[in-house]
């Protein structure tokens, strides 16, 4: 905030009255309201009870098996989504090296992946109760003509395993859309150099692909756990009831209309949130100032 | 996330440069068409399966194509009619999300790198933001300032805009970001002034002609992020198209699922647009940019 002020007052000296600062005002005030005013009420509420009184009730509720557990749920399932996500998307990156940006097969994938990664949602849902639902075309398909009954188990689709594939699968484009960049930032000389020096095709991605490109695959990685980790419509649509991972116990808390006061509740699992978010984008800037040490 | 992907070409012109080709860090034609062909196989089957179920008929099997029939000649009854009214609520957020957060960022934007080019990365700063902060966390709090703004203007839909802004606000500000990195707004500003143009006519005839494709490019991820927003309209208890689809896809998953697969038709149609506008015309544009800069400066 005083690097703000400060920075008001230094452009203020050199252009006088004549630049305002009053320009920024509308901007200043729209993003006080809608983001940081709901940010501070989601992260403060955990901190009162129901009729506004000083509490810690909600916060140790935090500490409540079942609550730990969606924590445990929500962190395993976007881990592993992110992943199996990184390195399928990063081999899709990887076979796209050498095409030209502005090919058709570039835009095309530029375009699916960006739908794909942004869109999907309640989309997703009815897509993979299509594929794999009770009655969806690969498990009948396997029924019928393979014979293995996925759900010979009971119907893991609605629950938190049922969430995997379709995670998967908006996981997969965000990683070819962010990757991509990094993977282009691969300076045509390095292999030029490694050539002239005889090195072959495993020795530049050994000696030097590798290593340049590791902390943008790991902060990569990162980006798409925090993806995972805060998305919500998918899992909403997916299952009606039940609430198995975070977003899913803060609709609960939200929309609980059997026990009252429960939105501090929902304020306490927001702010466990933002403390599990704020870890891993802090992270990925660590990493993200190693990765473009090599980007310019 | 959509503008990083552009700027590119080092390493494609790897392949070009003859004798060096022989060891470009890239695979071969063989093994690159296996991989995007396995996994654009695989990416492809659920989406497949969605266009199967719309044309299955019944437990006795067989398809039809009644359904994309009924559709496509409107002849749906008046169940169908709150799908409508949520595409129309969609169009009007997505219309006045694009008003609210071009009319508020692009001029804060220009200022900021005009006037105060410190505050460039506290620009950068929040306006990336809203990646960190789930959409979940943000209706937390956002519920009881919609309350608040439900007692004092009503609960418009158009309301909604306001909190969409805060969410294509990363969207849109990368977009818009790329664009004037490549414009040197300070001569071409410097040069209009002189030449006794005032603050107004500076952002409307000089600046704003020169972003057109970074504005572009924002609307349309804008749009495109709107339509698909699920999660802050069905926990504020608002109509838009991906609660409706929901809605009715509990009543009626064919029809519920043939307007998904229109959404994502649209969507990507929108994307593809995103990227011819990046893409195109380079060339051309910055010569021309530079006449005028040459003109201007003369």
């Amino acid at each position: 905030m005083l690097n703000v002020l400060k920075g008001v007052g230094r452009g203020l000296g050199r252009w006088g009255a004549r630049r305002p600062v009053i320009g920024l005002l509308p901007f200043a005030l729209y993003v006080l309201i809608f983001l940081a005013l709901p940010t501070l009420i989601a992260v403060f509420t955990g901190f009162f009870d129901s009729e506004g009184r000083w509490s810690t009730t909600n916060l140790e509720a935090l500490a409540d098996p079942v609550i730990l557990r969606t924590f445990w749920n929500s962190i395993w399932l976007s881990g592993l989504t992110a992943i199996i996500g990184a390195v399928i998307g990063a081999l899709v990156a990887y076979a796209l090296i050498g095409t030209k940006p502005e090919s058709a097969l570039r835009s095309a994938i530029d375009a699916v992946s960006g739908v794909l990664a942004q869109f999907g949602g309640v989309m997703l849902a009815f897509a993979f109760v299509a594929t794999i639902g009770i009655q969806g075309y690969i498990t009948v398909l396997l029924r019928d003509r393979v014979g293995v009954d996925i759900f010979a188990e009971g119907v893991w689709l609605y629950e938190v395993p049922g969430l995997i594939l379709p995670y998967i699968y908006f996981q997969v484009p965000l990683m070819i859309i962010t990757f991509l960049p990094a993977l282009e930032s691969l300076k045509p000389q390095w292999a030029e150099a490694n050539a002239t020096l005889g090195g072959s095709r495993a020795t530049f991605w050994w000696r030097i692909g590798i290593p340049v490109l590791w902390p943008s695959f790991i902060g990569c990685t990162l980006l798409l756990f925090a993806n995972g980790f805060s998305s919500y419509a998918t899992a909403a649509a997916l299952t009606s009831q039940g609430s198995a991972i975070v977003p899913l116990q803060i609709r609960a808390a939200l929309t609980s209309e059997t026990v009252l006061g429960r939105e501090n509740l929902a304020g306490a699992l927001a702010l466990g949130m933002i403390v599990v978010m704020a870890i891993v984008m802090w992270l990925y800037s660590l990493l993200q100032s190693r990765a473009l040490r090599w980007q310019r | 996330m959509s503008g990083g992907a552009r700027g590119a070409g080092g390493v494609g012109r790897v392949g070009k440069a003859g004798s060096v080709g022989r060891i470009a860090p890239g695979p071969g034609p063989v093994v690159r068409w296996l991989i995007l062909g396995t996994v654009g196989l695989v990416f492809a089957i659920p989406i497949l399966a969605m266009v199967e179920f719309t044309m299955r008929q019944g437990l006795a099997g067989g398809y039809t194509l009644d359904r994309w029939i009924a559709v496509a000649t409107g002849q749906l009854d008046n169940s169908y009619r709150q799908l409508w009214v949520a595409i129309g609520n969609s169009v009007t957020l997505a219309i006045v999300t694009v008003v609210v957060t071009l009319g508020l960022l692009v001029p804060t934007m220009i200022l900021i790198r005009l006037s105060f080019p410190r505050l460039r990365r506290v620009l950068e700063f929040i306006c990336l933001l809203p990646i960190t902060i789930p959409a979940i966390v943000l209706v937390v709090g956002l519920a009881p300032v919609y309350s608040v703004i439900g007692r004092t203007v009503g609960s418009g839909i158009w309301t909604l805009a306001f909190a969409y802004g805060v969410l294509v606000l990363p969207f849109a500000y990368r977009a818009i970001q790329t664009n004037l990195d490549g414009l040197d707004v300070v001569t071409l500003s410097e040069a209009a002034r002189t030449l006794g143009a005032g603050w107004f006519t500076v952002l409307l005839r000089v600046i704003l002609p020169n972003l057109r494709r970074g504005l572009l490019a924002a609307a349309f991820i804008s749009v495109a992020v709107v339509l698909g927003e699920f999660t802050v309209a069905s926990l504020l208890n608002r109509v838009n198209l991906q609660t409706a689809l929901l809605i009715i896809s509990k009543a009626d998953p064919f029809f519920a699922t043939i307007f998904a697969l229109l959404a994502l038709l649209f969507a990507f149609a929108l994307l593809i647009v995103i990227g011819r506008i990046g893409a195109a015309p380079i060339g051309p544009r910055r010569n021309r940019l530079s006449r005028r800069k040459a003109r201007l400066t003369q």
